[in-house]
């Protein structure tokens, strides 16, 4: 469950100060490698312990330190934790954007700015806030090399003060971020930000309406990054062979998953680890590992982006022919090529489905939350070995490496599903197995592994024509038998993929389809939809790939159904063009977004009213 | 009273299997290919030394050779993986499962043309198994293209010379990790039995280098991988004399003629000197050696290169002793106090 329920903020009534209240966003502007990520997480941090809906955003450049940087923080009394077009509070640390950065702002716009910088000059709409960093930092940091990293913290002091975000929080988000082994580097940084903060009371007065205050609406709940909950779910559904390859957004799943898998995945009785990590030296390699692995009977995965995708495609073609279970995690990223590699989107969903040559389909999972990540995870696990297959956890970068408010995660009730292997007391009691026979007609055939104390155990496995017994064949009718049969599997597989999830508005005629991140754009638009322009509108989101008899009835109930993609091609509905019947497809619209920053509401809703006639 | 006399007893090997129980299916490749001498060999070595058939997993990538894995130790699990992407399919599955004994089989184009980084890389990890590449300097199955182990100045058969230096596999395998390196030739039966039961018993990547002529594409005059090249430039460095770690070894050997190494699995393998001062302990001499054969217009064969210390890949990866592919959930699960805990950090 993705929805971020909430109560709103009690306004006084009568009440007429135009106050905004715990809705508005903050965009910070600075210079990668500056330190400024550490600022940024303890003010977002500070917000949610106060009990308020947050989100954070990264929008950083491929580089290692010198370049623009932003990040934006969203609080949403309402719990809408998609980005947010409009920016109410800037903060402007780097010279290089900060004119850029006021000339874009809405009037009646809040600016914190160093003051060298003279932004006061640009506007007279604006609420302009000069503090001279350089003055303040001197004093709580006598170390000169720290000051670049420390004078970040200010900023967090001075934005406390205006907003009113109560300064304890902020001290037990600046520890939880340093943890115990740095109070030294926590005690520097809070006097950085105790700077600021008096710096603020004694020489401003606050005229923007933007303000804090506490509420309820994040009890319980995480903050956590997609990648480490993918990773986590990988550590809980037993991942034994984990191979890689660095490549962004998706490094951070695995070195998450390495540092859990060495606190929580090594034998207290043997004191050796229960899995193997290999950094491979390409994604071709990394591929054949986790093919190598799965084959061999382990819970392999690999994860990678785009251009990785790319080059594992021969490999997922022997992957799918020869029925060998894997899991990829694909964290994309905008392409073609190289593309935009430190940007989102959801670039990869149609080479995916039928990656490699000849004819092939692949499952994919599309999960929209850190939690989702957790438990379709896990289920990518059961399901690759279910229907011995590579089997794709598309995520993106949006929800891979930003910072998502979520509910706790489930501890898994059901146990690990293994799948159709065959141990040696089965061949005694079968007399034998045939590798690729649809016993059951599911499609599936049994499978022995290697090391099987039997003499009926084995048999060979190859990317060329085979028969049920995975003979060579080059036979006609072996060959259509066998392509036959697995495409019978992928059916199969229509009826065990996760359901989508629906929301049928008995009042709507039009209707959103689409998957992933999407959903809190999408979610937010439909909203936006009925109270500013009285459309009604039902959504669904796809939670798997094949598409279920769910989506087709969805269709059917609508007049209109936009199909959103975070891509220039429409790739999803181009998925659908592939299998859906034509008076299906004469409904369907697309709503396409591919600029590399997370969808916000306000690009659906303007594309749909355009779309709509109104 | 009966005048049919008893079967003569079967023979067995030490696990009471017969050498049929160490065979594949019939070879669809040339009569007369190296490749089909290198099986039977494989065959001969793995049913003497008793190997349990179903402890071993066979890999391959694409080619003549790659396809010769379906023709030896058909009660063995089989992988023929993509073209030069073997190493990657081995590792894996010997990551999954540690247990099993790893055999690659694989050629000349898929090693070192398309496959060398792969290849490269299998070597630097040091894997712990046997990859055998049958050599012969040729793509038999595209019908008759250079391979990148051609030599210079080799022709193909239509007299087409080769215009580029090979890459020796060998030194590429001495020089950058692999702790048993050897070549052989598939014509010299002892030599390469030897060389294949050495590898059975040791723990570490061995690289076995085997020169295969192709009998259709390259085994004309004008071809360094010929039958008849092999004849003339062939130069043998010892007599090698492997001794099961089940068989006792009786024979004292004279001083400073032989060597003698333990293998890890208390087997051993005698090395007599041939004509020249050789020390296969010595990794540089051993690269010394293939550089002054190479100018010299030999091809020298014999066990290179032995180090029985290193430690391989998995020891370095300290992997649980059972194969993680088969561990319980409760040791594959941490337990639900582990995901509070967890939680718990992240509020």
């Amino acid at each position: 469950m993705s929805t971020i329920e909430v109560s709103p903020a009690d306004t006084q009534p009568g009440q007429t100060s135009p106050s905004i209240v715990n809705d508005f966003s903050i965009q910070i502007g600075t210079v990668n490698g500056s330190g400024s990520q550490t600022a940024n997480t303890v003010l977002m941090r500070s917000l949610f312990q106060m009990g308020i809906p947050v989100s954070g955003k990264n929008m950083f450049p491929s580089n290692i330190a010198g370049l623009p940087t932003w990040f934006t923080i969203r609080a949403s009394k309402h719990g809408y934790i998609g980005r947010r077009k409009e920016i109410d509070f800037l903060i402007a640390m780097n010279a290089e954007t900060a004119r850029e950065d006021v000339m874009k702002l809405d009037g009646g716009a809040a600016v914190v700015y160093d003051e060298p910088l003279k932004l006061n000059e640009l506007r007279s709409d604006l609420h302009f806030y000069p503090v001279p960093f350089d003055k303040l930092v001197g004093p709580v940091c006598p170390e000169a090399k720290l000051r670049k990293l420390v004078r970040n913290m200010i900023y967090d002091g001075v934005v406390a003060q205006l907003l009113s975000i109560d300064m304890q929080e902020v001290h037990k988000a600046l520890v939880k971020q340093f943890g115990k082994r740095k109070a030294k580097a926590a005690d520097l940084n809070w006097g950085a930000v105790q700077a600021g903060f008096d710096f603020a009371a004694k020489t401003f007065t606050k005229s923007d309406p933007c303000t804090v205050e506490r509420m309820n609406g994040t009890a319980g709940k995480i903050i956590i990054d997609g990648n480490a909950a993918c990773a986590l779910g990988c550590m809980f559904a037993g991942v034994t062979v984990v191979t890689w390859y660095p490549i962004t957004p998706s490094s951070s799943l695995v070195e998450t998953l390495i540092g859990y898998m060495r606190r929580f995945r090594m034998d207290p009785e043997t004191g050796k680890a229960t899995y193997a990590i290999v950094q491979a030296e390409d994604e071709l390699a990394s591929i054949g590992m986790a093919l190598g692995a799965g084959w061999a009977g382990a819970r392999s995965m690999t994860a990678t982006a785009g251009p990785g995708i790319s080059l594992m495609s021969e490999f997922i073609g022997l992957g799918y022919y020869a029925e060998v279970p894997t899991v990829v995690f694909d964290v994309e990223r905008v392409g073609p090529s190289t593309g935009l590699p430190t940007r989102t989107q959801q670039g990869d969903l149609l080479t995916t489905a039928i990656l490699s040559h000849g004819d092939t389909r692949h499952p994919m999972l599309f999960p929209c939350s850190p939690e989702e990540c957790f438990t379709m995870s896990m289920e990518a696990f059961d399901f690759a070995e279910k229907f011995q297959t590579p089997v794709f956890v598309m995520t993106d970068l949006d929800l891979g490496m930003n910072n998502w408010m979520s509910d706790a995660f489930p501890y898994p009730e059901a146990p690990i599903n293994r799948g159709k292997v065959l141990t040696a007391q089965d061949l005694d009691r079968l007399g034998g197995f045939q590798r690729y026979k649809d016993i059951d007609g599911d499609g599936v055939g049994y499978r022995t592994l290697p090391g099987t104390k039997h003499q009926q155990a084995s048999y060979f496995t190859r990317g060329s024509g085979h028969n049920e017994k995975a003979q060579y064949t080059e036979r006609e009718d072996d060959y259509i038998h066998n392509m036959d049969r697995l495409s019978h599997k992928f059916e199969v597989m229509r009826k065990h993929v996760p359901e989508p999830m629906v929301h049928m508005n008995p009042k709507s005629k039009i209707g959103f389809i689409y998957c992933g991140t999407s959903d809190y754009a999408v979610r937010e638009s439909c909203d936006q939809l009925k109270t500013e322009h009285a459309i009604e509108t039902s959504y669904l989101r796809l939670k798997a790939y094949p598409f279920t008899e769910h989506m087709l009835d969805f269709i059917r109930h609508h007049d209109r159904v936009y199909v959103v993609d975070q891509n220039r091609d429409a790739q999803l509905l181009g998925l659908m063009r592939l299998e859906l019947d034509v008076e299906l497809l004469a409904k369907l619209r697309s709503v396409r977004y591919y600029g590399g920053l997370p969808l916000d509401a306000r690009t659906i809703t303007d594309e749909i009213v355009k779309q709509e006639g109104q | 009273m009966s005048t049919t006399l008893p079967p003569p007893p079967k023979k067995v090997n030490r696990l009471g299997l017969e050498v049929v129980n160490y065979k594949g299916g019939k070879t669809t490749l040339c009569a007369g290919c190296g490749h089909n001498s290198i099986s039977e060999r494989i065959v001969e070595c793995f049913y003497e030394l008793g190997v349990e058939p179903f402890s071993v997993a066979k890999f391959s990538g694409i080619g003549c050779s790659s396809k010769s894995p379906a023709y030896f130790l058909g009660l063995s699990h089989g992988f023929n993986a993509v073209h030069g992407r073997m190493p990657a399919i081995a590792t894996g599955a010997l990551l999954a499962n540690r247990t099993l004994l790893g055999l690659g089989v694989t050629g000349d184009g898929d090693t070192a043309s398309i496959g060398i980084g792969q290849f490269m890389h299998l070597v630097r990890r040091n894997v712990p198994m046997i990859y055998v590449i049958e050599n012969n300097g040729v793509y038999g199955l595209t019908k008759g293209q250079f391979s990148a182990t051609a030599d210079l100045g080799s022709t193909l058969k239509g007299g087409t010379p080769n215009d580029l230096p090979p890459f020796d596999c060998c030194a590429l395998a001495l020089k950058w990790g692999a702790t048993f390196v050897a070549r052989s030739f598939s014509g010299d039966k002892k030599q390469l039995q030897a060389i294949i039961k050495t590898a059975i018993a040791h723990k570490g990547l061995s690289v076995i280098d085997v020169v295969s002529p192709c009998v259709t594409f390259n085994d004309h005059e004008g071809s360094t991988k010929s039958y008849g090249y092999m004849k003339e430039h062939e130069e043998v460095l010892q007599e090698l004399d492997f001794v099961p770690f089940f068989e006792d070894i009786a024979v004292d050997i004279p001083e400073g003629e032989s060597m003698n190494v333990r293998m890890h699995d208390g087997s051993h393998l005698r090395i007599r000197k041939l004509s020249r001062d050789f020390d296969p302990t010595d990794r540089l001499a051993a690269l010394a050696a293939l550089e002054a054969s190479e100018a010299a217009g030999e091809v020298l064969t014999g066990v290179l290169y032995l180090n029985t210390q290193k430690p391989d890949f998995l020891e370095l990866l300290n992997l649980h002793e059972e194969p993680v592919a088969t561990l319980p959930e409760s040791k594959v699960r941490p337990p639900k106090t582990v995901l509070d805990q967890v939680m718990e950090e992240l509020r």
